[in-house]
Order: C-alpha cells, then structure tokens, then sequence
C-alpha cells in the first residue's frame, strides 16, 4: 500500500499535460500562421523567391488605391449583410414551422440540415448550374409561370452576380441559423408565451413584441457565426464567379488568394487578408455585447 | 361580470382522463377554489376555461356565452400564473399595459389604467424597473396588475402564492381576498394548499384524479366531508379512519382528547390510545399512536391537543381517549362514500 500521489491525483501535472497539445495546436496551426500574415502584409515577399524586404505600409497604401479592392471591400460588407439579413428572416420562420407537430417533421429535420453538411464546393458547383447562363432552372420555371419576360445572365452581370452570391451564402448558413433559432424557442419559458396568449397578443404581436426579443441572444449567436462564415469564404464565390464579370464580385478572401497565390505577391495578398481582422473584431464585440445586454430571466 | 359553466367537460391526454366529465357552476362574483393534489386534473380544469386547453368533450360557458371553442383572448379572462410569467424584457408598467396594447388602446388611456391599476396594488414607483429587479411579492403584484387592467369577467389565478415564502403568503392571502371582494369579479383560483383553500374561496371544489368530489363552503367541506378522500385531503392534520366492522369512522385529530377531558354526561366514544410519540409544537400537541379493538389492525391515528389541554401525555403507555359522538362521521368501507 502506497500513499504517494500519483500522477493522477496531481492535478496540477495533469491540467498542464492535458492542455499542452490543445495549446500546441492553437499556437502551431492558428498563432504561427496568424503572426506570418501579419508579418507578410509588411513584406515584399513574392510566391518566386525566398528575398524577405521590409515594405512598411506600401502593401496597404496600395491596395486602398485599387478600385478592386475597394470594390472587394464593399462587396464582402454587401454578401455578408444582405445574406445574413435573409438568414435571419428564413431561419425564425423555418423555426417556427418546426416548432409545430407535423408528420414527417423528422426528415424535414435532416433535409434543412443537409445543405450544412455537403461541402461548400460540392454545393457551389451545383448551383453554377442552377445559375448557368443557358440553362439555368431559375430562369426556365419564371419563364414557364409567366413572371420573366428577357433572360436573366445570373452570373454574367455583377448586380445579379452578387445577388447569386447572397442566395447560396444564405443557403449555407441558414440550416444552422434554424437549428440555433429552434434551441432558443425550446428554451423560452411556455408560460410567458401563454401569458401572451391569454393578455390577448395574436400571432405577430406575440413574435415582435415577445419571442423575437427573447430571442435576441440566441439570434445574435447565430448572426455573428454567420458573419464569421460568410465573410471570410473563399470557395463559393471562387467557384461561382471566380471574382468576375470583370473582377467585379471579388470578396476579400478570393482577391487576397488571386493577388497573394495566384499573382505571387504574398505581401499584397496579406495585406488584404488582414483586412478582414479588425472588421470581423468589431463584429465580435458588438454581438457579444447586444448578447450580454439583452440577457433577461433569472439574473 | 359573469358567471361560468361547466358541463360534461373531459379532457383525455392518450389513455389518462385528465379531466373526467366535470360539471361545476361558478356563480357571478364568487370566489372558486379548485383544491386538489397534484396530477388530479385542476390545472388541467382551469387551462380548459383559459382556453389553453382543449377540452375533448364538454361545453364551457363564461356569462352565458358557450366558450368552449373561442380563443383565450375572446373569452373576457385574465390569468395568473404560478410563475407570474412576466415579460422579462419589458419593463413593469410595459408589462401592465402589454394588454391593453392588445386591446389598441390610445396611449394616454393606456398610460392612465396602468397608473391606476399600479396605485391600487402599490407598486407605483416600480413602474420602470424590470421584473428581475423585484422580489417575488412584488411580482406577484405586477402578474396581478396585468391581469387586472383587462377588466375581465373572470380571473384565473393558478397557484399564485405557491412561490412566495411562508410569511408572505399570510399577508398576500388577505390582499388577495380584500382585492377580490372590492372589485367582485368572479375568481377562479387553483391551489392544493388546504390552508389557502380555505381561508380564500367563498366555495371549494375538492378534486381527485381528475373527477370533482365535492363542492360546498369552506365549512362543509371540512364539517361534512361526502368521502375518505375529501376527509382526509381536507385538514391538517387529516382526519383519522378507524376501522369498524365493515364501515369506516372519522373523527378530526382536534376532537380526538382524553377522555376525563370532557365533562361528565356528553355522549362518547371511548379508545384505548396507544401513545407512541408527542409531538410539541407550541400552540398545540400531536400525540401519534395506535388505537386497536384487539381483533383488527391497529389503526395509526394523531390526536391534536391544544396548549390549553395541561394533561402530561406519557409515550409508551395507553391512555384513554375519547371522541364526542357528534363529531363522529361513518363512512362505508368499500366505496369510502359517507354514510347518512
């Protein structure tokens, strides 16, 4: 019989060993890689050669100059809002069809689902077809049901470009958007619902003036995943539009790719990745804090 | 003001009769408590007249109007949870006024119910504090604001007082019963708390597994008990049973003293009691223990003395007890129905 401690019981060992390689994986596959952008977008380093030039701000006095930067710029804020905009609307009414008892409601489950499952360019590459210039199914069922009248070039003109963008970003976020609105309504308390019933509240009254603001939180969480996801995908608008008509519909992350990969100037392609960061931060703490401040109930 | 009607109403949930063809007539004005334990149907009753509930079969009349199929908000009444379920997010006086909002009232009429509504419970200077910034009684207040303020033909108060501490409930009792009288509106209340039960309803409706027992006063319900469950639900502690060839006999713990207790000449009913423990409680004694004809089981009954009974009680021995014939009820041993 020994009374020594083990390692087990020394919880101060073991806390250190068992957070090392969580720690080990932040730092090596998100820190480094993370400290290189920012060291690169300060750099004239290009994809060609190991030379390592101290640049100062030149990369970012540069990009602010090109208008399709700018323009990726504006088109990153248009996609990020207007698709989570649509989220928002889609996702709160899908939970409330899912909140009522239907037959089948359990495979409707698991096809909302599905688009968030099916890898994101999988996904673009069928809807290239859905919006493809000839036979887009869009088009043909407008046409038939007598609403189209010319042709509509979805990914040939940038406005409706942009607007395909928006549809199939909407389209991916969306499941989870449903699935986080859906936890929130289990969790609003039934009788403040039925209290609303019986003070004589209909049903839009209801959603507007309690459920929507209940949720609040629990929209916001969803939102601020949404604006994570959707403002830093490369692979839909690269696979739909590749940036064009025209480099007009480049994001962020597609121009940063083109210029940094594609066009081998890492510092540029850097500079305009880490524009992303400071945007994406503020997002974070405003969500964080619209969800703080509208936490109601028990405190 | 009206009264409300209940006729044949049942409500299955699959196999479970929740609620099982109930007929029961609340009269204009009067304060209803439905007493039951939990699982015997009263919420389930009280859902049905909010509307919340369908009832399966049966008709539902509020003021002479069938009700059974008209949504909550067209049935003129107000309710009150046991949660109060406030809007967390708004603040008091929104609260108030969420229904009239409703109702699309003109701001100002809005504005000056909710004064007034708030100034009859005093609550008026927390009209802009937020649910969790107040106490449980202070919600309990504004839940009853809110239900107030729609000037509803009846109130529904489900176990209102169930969350407030002991001491407060005292208080909150009276307010309540004071509140009701000064406005006369017809009160449905469901608790299973008996002290509540009777200290509040003009009547009480005695409900078990899902089946009215009983309806009648505060007075009769207790004094006249039309079966064992009645009997031994209503009164604290409950009425004791003894066995008695085939019939059952009740007697109340506070009756239940020792026989040179009483004077000399009053008809009794005389028992063995073997005394196993005393309870001291302050204002009163529970003496535990068995009472046995020497044949059957021994029956396990309490005996409530109050201080003003001196007699030492020794536990462990058998002392004589006795009951005064009048305050005997028989009730039949199958079917625990009261015999005449």
């Amino acid at each position: 019989m020994t009374h020594r401690r083990r390692f087990a019981d020394r919880e101060d060992l073991l806390g250190i060993a068992m957070l090392t390689p969580a720690l080990a994986y932040v730092l090596l596959l998100v820190g480094v890689p993370f400290v290189l952008a920012i060291v690169l977008s300060f750099s004239t380093a290009t994809a060609g050669s190991l030379s390592f030039g101290w640049a100062g701000f030149a990369n970012y006095r540069a990009i602010l100059t090109d208008p399709i930067f700018r323009r990726a710029l504006a088109n990153t804020a248009i996609v990020t809002i207007g698709s989570q905009v649509l989220v928002v609307v889609l996702a709160t009414a899908a939970a409330q069809v899912f909140r009522a008892a239907f037959h089948g409601k359990r495979t409707a489950r698991f096809v909302l689902l599905l688009p968030w499952a099916v890898p994101v360019s999988l996904a673009a590459i069928a809807w290239t077809w859905i919006f493809d210039s000839t036979f887009s199914v869009i088009n043909w069922t407008l046409k038939v049901a007598g609403l189209l009248h010319g042709w509509l070039y979805w990914l040939g003109e940038p406005a409706l470009a942009l607007v395909a963008i928006i549809i199939v970003q909407a389209w991916r976020i969306f499941p989870f958007a449903t699935v986080i609105v859906l936890a929130g309504l289990a969790s609003l308390p039934q009788d403040v619902m039925e209290a609303a019933i019986v003070d004589g509240a209909g049903f839009w009254r209801r959603l507007f003036y309690v459920e929507l603001p209940l949720l609040l939180p629990v929209v916001a969480v969803a939102v601020l995943f949404g604006v994570v996801y959707t403002a830093t995908d490369l692979g839909v608008v690269y696979i739909l539009t590749g940036g064009g008509p025209a480099n007009t519909t480049h994001v962020l992350p597609t121009l940063a790719f083109q210029r940094g990969i594609q066009g081998a100037d890492l510092g540029q392609g850097a500079a305009i990745a880490v524009f992303l960061l400071p945007f994406l931060i503020v997002v974070a703490i405003l969500m964080l804090r619209l969800a703080r401040h509208s936490e109601v109930g028990s405190r | 003001m009206a009264g409300v009607e209940i006729r044949h109403l049942s409500k299955r949930f699959g196999g479970l009769h929740a609620v099982d063809d109930v007929d029961l007539s609340i009269r204009e004005g009067e304060f209803l408590v439905l007493l039951g334990p939990s699982g015997c149907g009263k919420t389930t009753l009280l859902r049905m007249i909010a509307g919340l509930e369908q009832p399966t079969t049966g008709q539902i009349h509020i003021g002479g109007e069938r009700m059974d199929d008209a949504p909550p908000r067209a049935r003129g009444i107000a309710m009150v949870f046991q949660s109060y379920a406030l809007y967390p997010h708004r603040t008091v006086s929104r609260n108030i006024s969420f229904p009239l909002e409703a109702l699309g009232l003109p701001r100002a009429a809005i504005d000056e119910k909710v004064r007034w509504a708030a100034e009859m419970f005093g609550i008026g200077r927390y009209l802009d504090r937020y649910p969790r910034q107040l106490s449980g009684g202070e919600r309990q207040r504004v839940a009853l604001c809110r239900a107030l303020v729609r000037d509803p033909k009846v109130f529904l108060l489900d176990e209102p007082l169930a969350n407030l501490d002991a001491k407060l409930r005292n208080t909150a009792r009276d307010e309540l019963k004071r509140f009701q009288r000064r406005i006369k509106t017809t009160t449905v209340y469901v608790t299973h708390d008996q002290v509540e039960a009777m200290g509040l309803g003009d009547r009480i409706a005695v409900m078990d597994r899902g089946k009215v027992r009983q309806v009648g006063t505060p007075q009769e319900v207790y004094e006249e008990p039309v079966d064992t469950f009645v009997a031994t639900f209503v009164g604290q502690p409950p009425m004791n049973l003894v066995e008695l060839q085939s019939a059952l006999l009740g007697f109340r713990p506070e009756h239940f003293l020792p026989r040179d207790h009483f004077a000399a000449g009053e008809p009794l009913q005389s028992f063995p009691f073997a005394v196993r423990r005393v309870e001291y409680l302050g204002s009163d004694r529970y003496v535990y223990g068995t009472v046995g004809d020497g044949a059957g089981d021994a029956a396990t009954v309490i005996a409530k003395l109050p201080a003003t009974v001196g007699k030492t009680i020794p536990e462990g021995e058998t002392v004589e007890f006795a009951v005064p014939r009048r305050a005997l009820h028989y009730f039949d041993g199958a079917s625990g129905v009261r015999r005449p």
